[in-house]
């Protein structure tokens, strides 16, 4: 998947300015740079995971600490996160922003890719509201999302429609 | 076989002011005697993840001792949380597994391989700092306060008598607005007495 630039210095800066203090999340293809980048951060603490479903309630349990944590997952993790999302996500009013990489996205109408078929309008079966970031001309949104799950109390997407960049 | 009724008050006398997240059948006798129910979450909407969000309070507060008071069928459905949680080696996080060998919340059903997987052993080769089984509640008494006080993450594997539960669980709108409901009591507690720790 190749359609706009996205550095992930530049998402982890962005992150950086909301206060983000935690990345829970499980490498997949398109995120290797992000991945790499996030390690080397010493301002945000990376925490690996073993399968998805965990993400969304480890988040829980920082933010009942205090803390301002996000989740990182490809579209296939969010799916396999479904009783989480439900139950320590919206169950709970949970204000937490989740970076989804939205593997088989084409900008180009129809895809094969039965996790880009399906993403947005489980996302709508869900109510939770969404953003899609295909560049970094669109790093607007992310501030956007942040704010809407403070308001709402609610899990917000953002849609990572590329593969991040290095540097 | 120890009792619900005999390991949990064990725990509860010496909790101090930890966060508890607890789940299943030893939740319904938890909740009836704990002394800092402002600090408890009973995993009522998350099937399975009481080890996840305790880990989540636990990296949140290190300063906090977390207990977890897990099941055997709950622990199974999330069995990589323990590789997760020793990843992060947490040393504030105490992990309590009640097992029974069946789901005694839906009437009694086994757990796959019931009574034979070992717990103890699966959260030393996750890598956790110390792992332990009791099936008598006197040696749980004598080892107890030693463990609540050494360097996590700890599992504590309880052998338990099963009290497989005689009618489905109780769906009412209080019941399922307790567990957002003890989030915010938790979250509320921990703000008014802040680590001081800035990450």
């Amino acid at each position: 998947m190749e359609i706009g630039r996205l550095r992930a210095s530049r998402v982890i800066q962005s992150l950086k300015s909301e206060g983000v203090t935690h990345v829970i999340a499980l490498p997949d293809s398109e995120t290797r740079h992000m991945y790499d980048a996030l390690v080397s951060e010493p301002s945000i603490e990376m925490i690996p995971i073993s399968r998805e479903g965990e993400a969304i309630c480890i988040a829980a349990g920082l933010w009942i600490a205090g803390k301002k944590p996000i989740v990182m997952l490809q579209n296939a993790g969010l799916f396999e996160s479904g009783d989480a999302l439900r139950g320590m996500g919206i169950g709970v009013n949970q204000p937490l922003v989740m970076f989804i990489g939205y593997r088989g996205y084409t900008r180009r109408g129809d895809t094969p890719d039965t996790a880009a078929q399906i993403l947005e309008p489980y996302l709508h079966l869900w109510r939770v509201g969404y953003y899609v970031v295909e560049s970094e001309d669109d790093l607007d949104r992310v501030p956007m999302a942040f704010e809407r799950a403070q308001q709402e109390s609610l899990p917000v997407g953002i849609l990572i429609g590329t593969e991040y960049s290095p540097g | 076989m120890i009792k619900y009724e005999e390991s949990l008050p064990l725990i509860n006398d010496l909790r101090g002011e930890a966060v508890v997240v607890y789940t299943m059948t030893q939740g319904g006798v938890w909740s009836r005697i704990s002394n800092r129910p402002d600090l408890d979450v009973g995993i009522s909407n998350g099937m399975s993840k009481a080890s996840s969000l305790g880990l989540g309070v636990a990296l949140g507060r290190p300063d906090r001792q977390v207990i977890i008071l897990d099941g055997d069928g709950s622990l199974l459905m999330n069995l990589g949380s323990l590789v997760t949680v020793a990843g992060m080696g947490p040393k504030n996080f105490r992990h309590f597994v009640f097992d029974n060998g069946m789901y005694a919340v839906t009437g009694g059903q086994p757990v796959p391989n019931m009574n034979r997987t070992d717990f103890r052993g699966l959260a030393l080769a996750s890598g956790y700092a110390a792992a332990y089984e009791f099936s008598d509640v006197e040696t749980l008494a004598t080892e107890l306060p030693r463990i609540m006080a050494e360097a996590g993450p700890v599992l504590v594997n309880l052998k338990t008598a099963p009290q497989p539960a005689s009618h489905g669980v109780d769906q009412t709108w209080e019941s399922n607005a307790r567990m957002p409901r003890q989030m915010r009591t938790v979250m509320a507690a921990l703000e008014s007495e802040p680590s001081g720790d800035s990450t």
